[in-house]
C-alpha cells in the first residue's frame, strides 16, 4: 500500500495543532512524500505538529529520520511534533532506535492535542 | 532446500517489492506472524542501505536477496557490492539525530540526494543487528553480505501440521 497523507486543523488548551494523518508504508520510497508534506507545513507557520501513525503498516528507519527532521525544523521554531502510535510493531522500532526518549508518543490524537508540555 | 533468489536495480521502489517477495516466501516456509513483521523490518532496512550504496557508488550493478527455506530454518541473506559500513553505531538515535534527514547535501541529485538525504547505512545496518537475534554482518572487500536466520517451527508445531506431515 502507498502512502497515504491529509491534515487537519483542532484546537487543544495550548492553541491550534495540525494534525498529519499517515496511512500505509514509510519506507525509503515513499519517505521523500511525508519528508515535503512536513516541510510544507513549516513553511506555512504550521509549528505544533501531530503525526497520527495508527494507519501506518510499515515504518523504516528512513521514516524514522524524516521525523526527525520534522521535529528540528519546528524545534527551530519553538514548536512541537507529538506522535500517534499504539502499534507494537510500529512502537518496536523506535524502541530499538532509542527515539521513545526523543519523540512524546500519545495514545489518541485527542491526548497529543490536549498536550501542553 | 527451497530458495528464492532475487536481484535489484539499486531503486527505492525495489525496496518495496523485495520485502514483499520476501514475507511471501516466509509465510510460505511456515515462519511465524510475529518474525514475518520482524523479518519484514529487517529485511527493509538491509535492501534500503544496499540500494543506498549502490546508487551512490555502483549504479549499473544490481543487489542480491537470496531466501534459503533449510531444515536449520530460513536464512535471508543480502549481498552488496558497496563501500564497507563505518564503524558500529552505539547509539542509534544519536546518528538518526545527527544525520538531518533534511536532504540538505546539495552535491548529489536525483535519486542519489533522496538516497543520501534518506539512507543512513550504519543506522540501517544496526537496526538489523537490534532487531535480528541470529544475524552475521560480513565486510570484504568486494562489499558487506548481511545473513539473517530465522528458526522454522516444525511440521509437528504448525497448526495442521501433523495433517501436512502424514498427507
Amino acid at each position: 500500500m502507498d502512502l497515504s497523507l491529509s491534515t487537519r486543523t483542532e484546537s487543544g488548551p495550548g492553541g491550534d495543532r495540525t494534525v498529519v494523518v499517515v496511512g500505509g508504508e514509510i519506507d525509503v520510497y515513499t519517505a521523500p512524500k511525508l519528508r515535503e508534506q512536513l516541510i510544507d507545513l513549516v513553511s506555512s507557520g504550521q509549528y505544533h505538529l501531530v503525526v497520527d501513525m495508527e494507519g501506518v503498516e510499515f515504518l523504516d528507519s528512513t521514516g524514522l529520520g524524516v521525523l526527525v527532521g520534522g521535529l528540528k525544523r519546528v524545534r527551530a521554531h519553538e514548536g512541537s511534533l507529538r506522535l500517534v502510535c499504539t502499534q507494537e510493531r510500529i512502537l518496536k522500532i523506535f524502541r530499538i532506535t532509542g527515539l521513545t526518549k526523543v519523540f512524546p508518543i500519545h495514545s489518541s490524537v485527542e491526548e497529543a492535542v490536549a498536550a501542553t508540555d | 532446500m527451497a530458495v528464492v533468489e532475487l536481484l535489484l536495480s539499486p531503486l527505492p521502489s525495489h525496496v518495496r517489492t523485495a520485502r514483499l517477495v520476501v514475507v511471501a516466501a516466509a509465510r510460505r516456509a511456515g515462519l511465524d506472524d510475529e518474525l514475518v513483521d520482524e523479518l519484514r523490518l529487517a529485511l527493509g532496512e538491509a535492501c534500503a542501505r544496499a540500494v543506498g550504496l549502490h546508487a551512490r557508488h555502483v549504479p549499473d550493478q544490481p543487489v542480491q536477496v537470496t531466501i534459503s527455506d533449510t531444515a536449520g530454518g530460513l536464512s535471508v541473506q543480502v549481498t552488496d557490492q558497496g563501500p564497507a559500513a563505518g564503524p558500529a553505531v552505539d547509539d542509534v538515535s544519536a546518528g538518526l539525530l545527527e544525520s538531518d534527514g533534511d536532504g540538505s547535501r546539495s552535491d548529489f541529485t536525483g535519486v542519489d540526494r533522496m538516497l543520501d538525504a534518506l539512507v543512513d547505512p550504519d543506522v540501517a545496518l544496526a537496526v538489523v543487528t537490534g532487531l535480528v537475534d541470529d544475524v552475521d554482518v560480513e565486510h570484504g572487500p568486494g562489499g558487506t553480505v548481511v545473513t539473517m536466520r530465522w528458526p522454522l517451527p516444525t511440521a509437528a508445531q504448525r497448526p495442521g501440521g501433523t495433517a501436512v506431515a502424514t498427507s
